[in-house]
């Protein structure tokens, strides 16, 4: 199928649906508007579960606390629904925010069972407040008007839930393709990497989280102006697992897969409400449920991945043109060659009884290559972690171009111009090369979630995209920017950390065993690549265990054994040395 | 016939190949060692003969082609790993440790305990700390419990990976005198190590590790005065 | 509120929450040795009461058809994966675990519906009806997916439990239940009456908590089952089979959550949905031991019930809303003490 095609049979589908209600029944015109509606709340979980791996059960009480939000005012109070609208959206968003606030430090599942918790206490507040009709619910709301037209038929209201849906789902496909957007996708392989980019993962979280809530709230507000009656039922847990439903069935993650999932679940609903009485006439209430929940369940153990990536392998790829030519993003002033860039002054770090690293001292000089040797073991790694920020030493200090960064966290150290690597590669697969160089620009620019859902991030993203554009070509993988990261040999992906570090604009790049692993020809290249980083004045620390790689490359090499520091020097003088001898070949003397 | 015959093995962990294409053999009652740097392959070579990661290849234990069979199955049949990160159940006390190692064997109580006081009696630490949990050890106590665990089970074949990892000079001396001591016992150990020279001293036979493939092998006599071994842990040398 | 009624309410709060103590330290056993969350455990509770409740009627349970149809799946699921494997040699093996044993008590239901067993054999054969469900869904449902997150085990777990009290409905009807009373006395202890039931509910609580102890602390079984569930790999180089671990553990369970049933049959009226209300509070409990700590965990259950017996004293509309509120304060502790380990690389 060719790029026309595709475009042509997209335009079809919009046409045939913005034409719907010239054509379809009544009938068929409200399954579609419940569909609209339901999406919005699936559109939700794709952005919360499918791109930033949180599971919520809590997105029906969501939509619930907006529902009621605008019952209240616009049927018992008597205003304007559209005043119920920024009524919900602010009363959502609140609850929102408190509830994640508590919660999402703690993430994984703890976020996944309070959200049954408190949807459940959401749920049993509508049923048992007077004032909001109690388990009867709210009656007699007014229809959304638009320009003294009152949305009152299915056909009218119809084009109001699908051009909100379509207006959220760009805003959304904008903010996944922005800076925060990355960093949210990014979020779901776990803290570590994100936050040795300096991204606030703990401020990220909230933000979608909210939004998440915000798109029920939307649909909730939509839903109750739509059948123009609220009660609790439609705002339980088992309608928070149906949502969760269509979000994973039509592939979380994308954003089409929830309009798809929305459709197939309401589709499959009004299918089975037609078959089952028909085979078992006095329980098809109960069995509905049975069928839905065991199809769960036999999706979720065959065929995770959802619909739209099944479909996905016959549209073709859109053909993404290179980044243009653009200003460059600002840059740190390099510090002058050869004077003392981080300085490590006794640093000792204790687990429990064990000293893992002991009183150790050395200096990185601006503009070298310093290697950190010694045998499995020795403290390296520890060491490695005090210096980026893991680990708090136990004593000691470390001071960095006159700063003193002891104990400061990774975020801050990567605030400082430390870009680090990890001994085991921490890339995101299944984003392209140029998106993960691009989570290295992070802290070198500025569009928050607003400017990027709105598409005002353009100018800077356009010089975040020529910097990651350019640091790829420097590491010799400008190829094929929009390949996924995952596809790449280790050799490469150790060396798109690399990019994805000089993307940050570094003063000293940090590297963890980056030769492990590799063939020869990898490592001859990788030595390459950094003679060429250091001939351009970086200042390179790195942890490895392979001698060989590290003879012909650095200028000093700091040898460490059993924790302490062994001995420190040109590597012709530390391989003479008997004791790095003896500390590589062992003995048993 | 060969105990242990591991034949043209290769482990793969998506598009990387850290174990290529490798053959060797344990005799009865023969201590065998691989030795080679971090990173060649030697740790993925162990995990894959007690079949906790998928491997091409065969793998033939006393006759019986066990290739297929899983984990549980062939501790069963006598295999016993001590892994590189020992796996000591931490919140456990030293005595339940041991009492786990002989988890599957079914000579009853008596015949247990008398392991459990021949265990004692090789690491005299570990009865003074019985009742201890294991998770307080010190490093070497840590590591003789590995060992004494793996020994409760009474197995045909022991397999160690890097036994002296982390341990300072003088405990790494005294486990490899205790390893040395076990051949007395007639049971057949594969050693990987790092620490070239202690692990050729204990074992007859060895086999060196590069880069996921096996380089030289021959008895240990030969290879600890072979300069390529030099080579292959500093880099340089007469292999280029 | 006096001190008489304040006494009176901490009784009743004590007794609700020892059940809940039962249940959630069910939860956390089954959690620790399985990662799996299993949040149709409370269906498990409410099942066992029913069960209870027909055999009182002299009516062959739900409980009955519910075990044959998860027999016959768990079975032929295992029986072609074993055929699968070539492994045709354990299918005999296969047939008795899967088929036969879970069927016994289901059969001797059946058998004897409609004459009323003797007090202790019916509590017996409600806990042997009762047991085989955990085990079975852990067959059909989990094991296929042993190696998933624990989110993703979490999901699954919710969706099964609506399968679950979908299937109470269509087994056991829409009518609640309520036993007659195991005890039938009351005592005063200083001035404040003290039901029979509340006693032998906390005795009861205390007597299986104790054996719980015993086991994971005296017999080989329960140390390799504490040995799964501290480490993984560790237990499996011992030759302990994870899923036989997890099997035990479904089982252990069960047999708590069939107690919990039983002893809250005569106090309240259970539903075929009860079970995930009792079920939620009793994880109030489990999280507030943080999903590990088997004493933190029943101090938390504790909790859950006295402040539930006040909540609905204050307003007993919102007692349920006051009792997750609680949860609030709870993580906002928990996410300051809680080291977490990160879940890396998901996708």
């Amino acid at each position: 199928m060719s790029r026309q095609i595709t475009i042509a049979i997209g335009a079809v589908a919009l046409l045939a649906l913005l034409g719907a209600p010239l054509y379809l029944a009544p009938f068929s015109i409200t399954l579609l508007n419940y569909i609209g509606v339901y999406s919005l709340v699936a559109l939700g979980l794709v952005l919360l579960t499918g791109n930033a791996g949180m599971v919520s059960f809590g997105q029906a009480s969501f939509m619930g606390v907006a529902a009621y939000a605008t019952a209240w005012t616009s049927s018992v109070m008597g205003f304007s629904p559209w005043l119920g609208l920024i009524l919900a959206l602010v009363a959502t968003g609140l609850i929102a925010a408190i509830l994640g606030a508590v919660t999402l430090r703690l993430g994984g599942h703890f976020l996944s069972l309070s959200t049954i918790a408190w949807g459940l206490a959401i749920y049993f507040s509508f049923g048992n407040i007077p004032g909001l009709g109690a388990f009867d619910g709210l009656s007699s709301l007014p229809p959304i008007s638009i320009g003294g037209i009152a949305l009152v038929d299915s056909g009218q209201i119809f084009y109001m839930i699908w051009g909100t849906l379509l207006l959220t789902m760009l805003a959304i496909h904008n903010l996944l393709d922005s800076r925060v957007g990355r960093a949210l996708r990014a979020l779901r392989g776990g803290n570590t990497l994100v936050e040795s980019l300096g991204v606030n993962a703990l401020q990220i979280r909230l933000v979608t989280f909210v939004i998440a809530a915000l798109c029920a709230a939307l649909s909730g507000w939509l839903y109750a102006h739509m059948g123009r009656f609220v009660s609790p039922t439609p705002f339980d847990v088992t309608m928070s697992i149906i949502f969760l439903m269509m979000a994973m069935i039509g592939g979380s993650g994308y954003l089409l897969g929830a309009v798809l999932g929305a459709a197939i679940i309401i589709l499959l609903k009004n299918g089975i409400q037609d078959v089952l009485p028909k085979i078992a006439p006095g329980s098809s209430g109960q069995l509905e449920v049975v069928v839905f929940a065991s199809l769960f369940i036999l999706f979720l153990q065959r065929a995770r991945n959802g619909i739209v990536p099944f479909i996905a392998q016959w549209i073709p790829e859109p053909r993404r043109e290179r980044p243009p030519q653009a200003e460059l993003l600002p840059r740190q002033p390099q510090p002058a060659k050869e004077t003392a860039l981080m300085q490590v002054d006794a640093v000792t770090r204790r687990f429990g009884g064990l000293i893992a690293v002991n009183d150790v001292s050395f200096d990185v000089r601006a503009g070298e290559i310093l290697a950190l040797i010694g045998p499995n073991g020795a403290g390296k790694t520890t060491m490695f972690n005090v210096i980026t920020g893991a680990l708090r030493p136990s004593a000691g200090r470390i001071t960095f171009a006159g700063k003193d960064i002891t104990g400061a966290n990774a975020a801050k150290i990567a605030a400082a111009g430390i870009a680090r690597t990890f001994q085991h590669v921490k890339l995101r697969p299944k984003m392209t090369l140029i998106d993960n160089v691009l989570l290295g620009t992070y802290g070198r620019t500025k569009a928050g979630f607003i400017r990027s859902a709105l598409r005002l991030d353009r100018a800077e993203e356009a010089r975040a995209r020529h910097e990651a554009m350019r640091q790829l070509e420097r590491v010799g993988l400008g190829d094929r920017p929009y390949e996924l990261a995952g596809n790449l040999p280790l050799g490469n992906q150790r060396v798109l950390e690399i990019a994805r570090a000089l993307a940050a604009d570094p003063v000293l790049l940090v590297l963890d065993e980056p030769a492990a692993g590799l063939r020869r020809q990898e490592k001859l290249a990788l030595a390459e690549l950094l003679r060429t980083l250091r001939a351009e004045g970086l200042t390179i620390l790195l942890v490895e265990h392979d001698m060989d790689f590290v003879m012909g490359l650095v200028d000093r090499i700091v040898v460490m054994e059993f924790g302490c520091k062994l001995c420190e020097g040109e590597p012709a003088k530390v391989r003479a040395d008997a004791r790095v001898q003896e500390a590589y070949l062992g003995g048993v003397a | 016939m060969a105990l242990l015959s591991i034949q043209n093995v290769s482990v793969s962990y998506g598009k990387a190949e850290a174990v290529r294409n490798v053959s060797l053999e344990v005799d009865r009652g023969q201590i065998v060692t691989v030795i080679g740097p971090n990173g060649a392959g030697k740790t993925s070579l162990l995990t894959s003969v007690i079949g906790m990661i998928p491997a091409a290849g065969r793998v033939i234990f006393d006759g019986t082609d066990i290739t297929a069979l899983p984990t549980e199955d062939r501790i069963e049949m006598g295999f016993c790993l001590v892994p590189e990160r020992r796996e000591l159940f931490a919140d456990m006390s030293v005595y339940d440790n041991l009492l786990l190692g002989a988890y599957t064997r079914r000579d009853g109580s008596a015949a247990i305990k008398a392991s459990m006081e021949e265990v004692y009696g090789r690491f005299p630490r570990l009865r003074e700390r019985r009742a201890q949990k294991a998770g307080t050890l010190s490093g070497g106590e840590r590591q003789m419990l590995a060992l004494g665990r793996a020994l409760m089970a009474k197995p045909k074949l022991l397999m160690l990976d890097e036994p002296s990892l982390g341990l300072a000079p003088l405990i790494t001396r005294e486990i490899f005198k205790i390893i040395a001591s076990l051949h007395e016992t007639g049971v057949s150990i594969l050693l990987v190590e790092q620490n070239a020279r202690a692990a050729l001293e204990t074992a007859g036979f060895g086999y060196v590790m590069e880069t996921g493939e096996i380089v030289h092998s021959g008895s240990s006599a030969t290879l600890i005065d072979d300069p390529r071994l030099i080579s292959t842990y500093l880099g340089g040398g007469a292999s280029h | 509120m006096n001190a008489q009624i304040a006494a009176i309410l901490a009784i009743d709060g004590i007794a609700s929450g020892a059940i809940y103590v039962l249940i959630a330290i069910g939860f956390v056993l089954i959690f620790a040795v399985t990662r799996i969350i299993f949040v149709p455990f409370g269906d498990i509770t409410a099942f066992t009461a029913l069960t209870l409740a027909s055999l009182e009627n002299k009516q062959m349970p739900g409980t009955v058809g519910m075990v044959a149809v998860l027999a016959v799946m768990a079975t032929l699921m295992e029986v072609f994966s074993l055929w699968r494997k070539g492994a045709l040699g354990k299918i005999p093996a296969a047939l008795f675990f899967y088929l036969a044993l879970p069927l016994i008590p289901a059969a001797i239901a059946w058998a004897t519906a409609g004459t009323l067993l003797p007090t202790p054999l019916r509590l017996l054969l409600t806990v042997a009806v009762i047991l085989p469900i955990a085990p079975l869904l852990n067959r059909i449902v989990y094991q296929p997916i042993a190696d998933a997150t624990v989110l993703l085990l979490l999901i699954v777990s919710v969706a099964l439990h609506f399968a679950m009290s979908g299937l109470g409905l269509l087994f056991f009807g829409p009518e609640g239940v309520r036993t007659q009373s195991l005890v039938d006395f009351t005592t005063f202890i200083a001035g404040t009456p003290v039901s029979g039931q509340a006693m032998l509910i906390l005795g009861s609580a205390i007597f299986f908590s104790f054996l719980l102890y015993l086991f994971f602390n005296f017999t080989l079984y329960g140390k390799a089952l504490h040995a799964t569930a501290i480490n993984r790999t560790g237990a499996r180089l011992m030759g302990i089979r994870p899923q036989q671990a997890c099997t035990i553990a479904f089982l252990l369970g069960s047999v708590l959550a069939a107690v919990s049933g039983i002893l809250i049959a005569p106090v309240n009226t259970i539903f075929y949905d009860s079970g995930f209300l009792i079920g939620l509070k009793s994880f109030v409990g489990a999280i507030i031991g943080g999903m590990v700590s088997f004493p933190v965990t029943a101090i938390g259950s504790m909790f859950v019930g006295i402040l539930e017996g006040f909540a609905a004293f204050l307003s007993s509309p919102f007692k349920d809303v006051i009792v997750f509120s609680i949860l609030i304060p709870v993580l906002l502790w928990r996410s300051y003490t809680l080291v977490h380990a990160e879940e890396e690389d998901e996708e």
